[in-house]
């Protein structure tokens, strides 16, 4: 039973990572937080990715000799794009904020709204 | 040669020409790098449905690696089909460019614009072609994030909450989407389509593959913007500049609906989906619904552009009912619905962009006498919106016809009878436009002229293709017809 | 962040290290874990380092903004390039082996070599660009 528990592990965090990241993009009404919310939530797939490739005691692919164990380098790669996709929706999450808060004078989404009625 | 690389060609070019525009930096020959590149897509793709249709199943193996090791672009009449469409779209939405980005946009963003433009058309064009399922994430991702950047360019602030908003509402959707695609190569050990079409049985019983499949079904129906996920949707394009409105709303909900139906069809398998989990008692109800409110919602919306956007939610609706009708002819509805709410939805946006370039904005209160002051555009619009209700002779009628007679055959004819209902309320708010452009007076004596002629065009050119898809639709009906086919699994 | 001298001579020391560093896992990315994406970030992480301390206007005189976007679309263009080459050259896209005539080996070398560096410069300079676009933005009064 413990040994399935450690196992999971990497899931157990995955999860914990993936729901406090969804519940601040849920939750927060601040745009900023928001955004760091969701960068938790796609790290999260990160880590999900990257530990179901890695083969206890294997090295990088790089092969010197034959026979040796090396981790499935398919998720490294996979995730490097996804990682470089999220720098450029954090990046284009804040350009918004900027202009956002240049606009509304805040980045407060309730004052944002009342703003927005007013008018 | 250019023949053999087609598949390839479609993506590369305008992927080129889009960090091209950046280095011209002047924005009349960005404009027409932009022009020559989505025409020579357009022909492309046209050359590569012609050879599916004869020749069947095309495939590309980038980098010479053969699948399923390497990334493979599969190309069979479904796929080729949703490409002609949005080459076709793109092709002709540029065209309406020069006029409208220069009137909407600030100078020194114009060429970016292209940039931008040409990087979205190069993800939806790679989202369709492509046979790997993780290289549509990655064209996802490029499509959307030029999206928001497009979209975020309106004049108006609320076009920047928008963008956010959809940014936030889309990068769950495609995290979702990775998630799913994830647990499947873990139970798998492979990305290719095919390859996880033919491994997958096997695995289907699992609760990691329901889990798979239950995050690819949520994240691409955000994407989609299905009933209740379709929030970002009215801001999104309501404050979008008036282009890149009839550009995402003609595309970018269709290609997502063709990679939902390719997950669905293609991957899970038809079996899996409708016969074990019975999806169609969640596709359909939730796709009338759809249609119901998002069309109550439209008819009490002042803004146009807003009312439209609305109206397609309710579009999606159709599609999905079309889907969890689970025949041929059903799917037949959806692929045809796909083309022609692509072409009238776009055609109509095209006309709201003429409105809002010479009355200043889309308010229903700016339209009072249009149609005195624009007839050009106004018959246009009114064409459109016929052929959003169903009228006989517009595409919208082909459609709703395919819809209906696919729920009679399943003898599900309370959905017919809502179908035909839904299309009544359709009635409503384009007569509320109808009202304002004819029958009210305008609020001041401004002398107002027609749209400029390179808007007037793009737009009659959808028109013209609703009226003449609808007349004769034996194109599109054949290819909508060969590719629910083939997704069903029936003849080759 | 000019005035601390602590902040400026270790600054000074570190930046060509750092460059020197991004410049090896550029280039060893053929035979060790390595490549565009991380060298170009850590490339650009120095001259953000280095715009950090000086100040933002001091780093756009050593690269300027206009030259930053150009290698964004440089980098892509050489990217999709050596793909292109590859059709030419009687291949597949991004069919390396195509480059060299007589060894594909070779070939699959100096097509991952012009790729990577591609991008390398394209991340390099948008991880630049976005740095000094959100640092010159000022603040609403």
């Amino acid at each position: 039973m413990i040994e399935i528990d450690v196992g999971l592990i990497n899931y157990w965090v995955v999860i914990f990572l993936m729901m406090t990241g969804f519940y601040i993009v849920m939750a927060s009404r601040n745009l900023i937080k928001k955004m760091v919310g969701l960068s938790l939530f796609q790290s999260s797939v990160f880590i999900m990715y990257i530990t179901a490739g890695k083969v206890l005691g294997g090295t990088a692919p790089i092969l010197t000799k034959p026979g040796t164990d090396y981790s499935n380098p398919l998720p490294h790669v996979l995730i490097l794009t996804a990682i470089v996709v999220g720098i450029a929706t954090t990046g284009m999450g804040m350009a918004l904020i900027i202009r956002i808060n240049e606009a509304y004078g805040t980045v407060e989404e309730n004052e944002i709204r009342s703003q927005d009625a007013a008018e | 040669m250019i023949d053999q690389h087609l598949p390839i060609l479609l993506i590369v070019v305008p992927l080129m020409a889009a960090p091209l525009c950046i280095l011209l930096r002047r924005r009349e020959l960005s404009l027409i790098l932009a022009v020559v590149v989505c025409w020579a897509c357009l022909s492309m793709a046209a050359r590569l449905l012609q050879r599916t249709l004869s020749e069947g199943v095309i495939s590309y193996h980038l980098g010479g690696w053969p699948p399923p090791w390497g990334i493979e672009y599969r190309v069979d009449p479904v796929n080729a089909f949703v490409l002609l469409l949005v080459a076709f779209i793109g092709a002709i939405v540029i065209l309406y460019a020069p006029c409208s980005v220069n009137a909407e946009l600030p100078e020194i963003r114009t060429s970016l614009f292209y940039t931008a433009y040409l990087l979205c058309f190069t993800g939806l064009m790679g989202m369709t072609v492509t046979g790997d399922a993780f290289n549509v994430f990655v064209f996802l991702e490029i499509s959307s994030l030029s999206t928001y950047a497009l979209i975020g360019m309106g004049k108006d602030r609320r076009a920047l909450t928008a963008s956010y908003r959809y940014l936030v509402m889309g990068t769950v959707g495609a995290t979702f989407f990775v998630i799913g695609l994830g647990l499947m190569y873990m139970k798998t050990g492979t990305l290719n389509m095919a390859d996880l079409a033919r491994l997958l049985p096997q695995e289907m019983h699992t609760r990691t593959i329901l889990a798979a499949f239950a995050f690819i079904t949520v994240g691409l129906s955000l994407k989609l913007a299905l009933f209740p996920l379709h929030v970002w949707l009215p801001n999104a394009y309501a404050y979008a500049p008036s282009i890149v409105t009839a550009f995402i709303a003609a595309t970018a909900t269709k290609v997502s609906v063709y990679v939902f139906l390719r997950f669905y069809f293609t991957i899970f398998g038809a079996d899996f989906a409708f016969n074990n989990l019975h999806i169609d008692m969640f596709l359909v109800p939730l796709g009338l619904a759809g249609i119901f409110v998002a069309s109550l919602v439209a008819v009490f919306q002042s803004n146009i552009k807003r009312m439209l956007a609305y109206s397609s939610v309710a579009q999606v609706g159709y599609m999905m009912v079309g889907v969890g009708l689970f025949s041929v002819t059903g799917l037949t509805a959806t692929l045809i619905h796909l083309f022609n709410h692509a072409v009238m939805k776009g055609a109509l946006f095209l006309a709201v962009g003429c409105f809002t370039l010479r009355l200043g904005g889309c308010e229903l209160a700016d339209l009072r006498g249009a149609g005195r002051r624009m007839p050009v555009t106004t018959t246009a619009f009114i064409f459109g919106g016929l052929s959003l209700i169903g009228v006989p002779l517009t595409v919208g009628f082909v459609s709703k016809w395919y819809l209906v007679l696919a729920a009679l055959e399943r003898g599900w004819w309370p959905v017919a009878v809502l179908v035909l209902l839904g299309s009544l309320i359709a009635v409503a708010y384009i007569w509320r436009v109808v009202e304002a452009a004819y029958f009210q007076k305008p609020d001041n004596e401004r002398e107002i002229s027609e749209a400029p002629l390179s808007m007037l065009i793009p737009t009659w050119l959808l028109i013209g293709a609703t009226l003449y898809f609808g007349f004769t639709a034996s194109f599109t009906g054949g290819v909508a017809q060969r590719g629910a086919e083939i997704l069903m699994g029936i003849g080759s | 962040m000019s005035g601390n001298i602590i902040l400026r001579i270790v600054g000074k020391l570190f930046i060509p290290f750092i460059i020197l560093f991004a410049l090896y896992v550029q280039f060893h990315g053929d035979f060790g874990p390595g490549g565009g994406f991380q060298a170009g970030v850590i490339f650009a992480a120095a001259f953000v380092l280095y715009g950090l301390i000086f100040g933002v206007e001091k780093a756009k005189r050593v690269i300027h903004p206009n030259v930053l976007q150009t290698c964004i679309a440089l980098g892509v263009l050489l990217y999709a390039g050596t793909g292109v080459a590859g059709i030419l050259l009687g291949g597949n896209f991004l069919d390396y082996g195509a480059l060299n005539s007589h060894d594909p080996v070779h070939g699959q070398h100096l097509g991952i070599l012009l790729v990577e560096f591609g991008v390398g410069m394209t991340v390099a300079s948008v991880m630049m660009s976005t740095f000094f676009l959100f640092a010159s933005r000022g603040r609403p009064s």
